[in-house]
């Protein structure tokens, strides 16, 4: 599971320029491009714009910090430019802003400036010693929390599968954090449209996360990480072929995936020579600094609750039908009074 | 229940959904932490965003249940025993806009379905600004008195 496995099924940064040039149409259609013939090995009944997966092969990061580099250049004209002084905001005491303005050089955790950065640990198992780098940003969830419950539509998943964060509709109110099951998206104050509402009462600015170079993606280029890394830990591609590249890595290695079956599924699979449960067990957690536990589909149940109510009118006409609520009442009655005569032409 | 020539249980069915819609749709958005309404005693379950997610969907089920049995009784045999009052007749399609799009917003959310962002935004503001004009028209109706969708004929 070296170079070859990197472009076997899927894109790595070499195959994905190849394939470019092979479909010779790259920049002409961006999105027919990830599905080029020649190294995406051409899954058939994949669109060419189905959503996109990325595999992480931990087992060749080596923690060099490159992709982080490459990320904050790419997207730095995205980074917020906050207006000083914040807005005062009521009630002081619970909306406090929330500024990393004056520390963008952080690295070491997610913020508004910094969408990935690199957890490196070292954990013992299989009798040897592992040291493991492991680069964090979004998850890209298939059905991303985030993007279902904002409510104003701000966050919302694309068609190539990333979800990206809309500076321009974001209230900063900072529910896609609450329920993103790693706590990504990071918020700074100071910036966005709740400037222009009401600052004081709602909403506490944007909020940011890797949105994997939406932009470069569009113009028929991978994401700025996986260019500038000079391991070729990621490759990307379609869901499909990137499945099972990652589950090929993982035998191959006899190692351990992430993110598959993670929150339902997700558009990001690690795969790691070194169990997760060891890795989740040694990095450093906290804000900013996401976990590597299991998680359950956190939609789940409300999948359930909308299931529901989209079979409830055909339950309703059903009672309909049924006579149930048919009698009308005549003046002076009550929902209890006996049947009218009105009810009983109603009938 | 004033001089309404249906059931009231059929009204306070109605009543009771659309009153847990609106409480649940205000608290989509983040504010219960913000102005302390989980410290209220009883209340702390309003800061739990898929919770109040559910409950909406629960209500909305209950509305939509609501608004299956009453059009199939109108259009089997009440439309020619009623009419809509024209404050009713508004909130009848202001309502309606408020289902299609409440039902697209929970159509988009189930897995495997990815619509146009462009879309999803404006199924979201259609949404919001529906359930204002239906605040809007139902506080139009209590003030000018009698505030039944319909009468008899």
């Amino acid at each position: 599971m070296k170079k070859s496995g990197a472009t076997q099924s899927g894109l790595s940064r070499r195959g994905f320029l190849k394939a470019l040039a092979v479909g010779g149409a790259g920049l002409a259609a961006p999105s027919l491009a990830l599905a080029a013939p020649g190294e995406a090995s051409a899954t058939p009944g994949v669109a060419a714009d189905a959503e996109l997966v990325t595999v992480l092969d931990l087992s060749r990061c080596i923690g060099c910090g490159a992709c982080v580099e490459a990320c904050r250049e790419a997207n730095e004209e995205k980074f917020p430019e906050p207006t000083k002084p914040f807005p005062a905001m009521s009630p002081a005491r619970r909306a406090k802003p929330e500024d990393w303005s004056g520390r963008r050089d952080i690295d070491d955790r997610l913020t508004p400036y910094n969408w990935l950065y690199i957890q490196s640990v070292r954990v013992r198992h299989g009798g040897a010693d592992h040291t493991v780098h492991i680069p964090r940003r979004c998850m890209h969830c298939v059905n991303p929390p985030c993007a279902n419950l904002c409510p104003f539509g701000a966050a919302n998943k694309q068609t190539n599968g990333l979800t990206l964060i809309n500076d321009s509709l974001c209230l900063g109110g900072a529910k896609c954090r609450t329920v993103c099951p790693w706590h990504v998206p990071q918020r700074q104050s100071g910036v966005g449209l709740y400037l222009h509402l009401m600052p004081r009462f709602a909403g506490n600015g944007v909020m940011y996360k890797c949105d994997r170079c939406h932009q470069r993606l569009d113009r028929g280029e991978v994401p700025a990480c996986i260019e500038q890394c000079p391991e070729e830990v990621q490759t990307i591609g379609p869901r499909r072929e990137m499945i099972a590249k990652a589950r090929e890595l993982a035998e191959s290695m006899n190692g351990f995936m992430y993110g598959l079956d993670e929150n339902g599924g997700t558009n990001t699979i690690y795969v790691s020579p070194v169990p997760f449960e060891l890795l989740d067990a040694a990095i450093e957690q906290g804000r900013g600094r996401p976990h590597l536990k299991g998680v359950a589909d956190v939609m789940a149940e409300e999948n359930s609750a909308a299931t529901a109510a989209l079979l409830a009118p055909v339950a309703g006409i059903a009672a309909g039908f049924l006579g149930i609520g048919a009698r009308l009442l005549g003046p002076g009655e009550d929902g209890h009074a006996t049947q009218s005569k009105e009810g009983d032409d109603a009938r | 229940m004033r001089a309404r020539p249906y059931s009231s249980w059929i009204s306070r069915l109605f009543v009771v959904s659309v009153a847990g819609l609106a409480v649940t749709g205000l608290l989509q958005m983040p504010l219960a932490e913000r102005y302390a309404l989980t410290e209220v005693p009883g209340l702390a379950w309003t800061g739990d965003f898929f919770l109040v997610h559910r409950l909406h969907s629960y209500f909305a089920a209950l509305l939509l249940f609501t608004a299956g049995l009453a059009a199939t009784n109108w259009l089997r045999a009440w439309r020619d025993r009623l009419a809509l009052t024209p404050l009713g007749a508004a909130r009848v399609v202001i309502l309606g806009g408020l289902m299609v799009s409440g039902g697209l917003r929970m159509y988009r959310n189930l897995p495997s379905v990815t619509l146009e962002p462009a879309l999803v935004v404006t199924i979201e503001w259609v949404h919001l600004g529906l359930a204002v004009a239906l605040g809007g028209a139902a506080l139009a109706a209590l003030l000018r008195g009698p505030s039944a969708y319909a009468r008899l004929r």
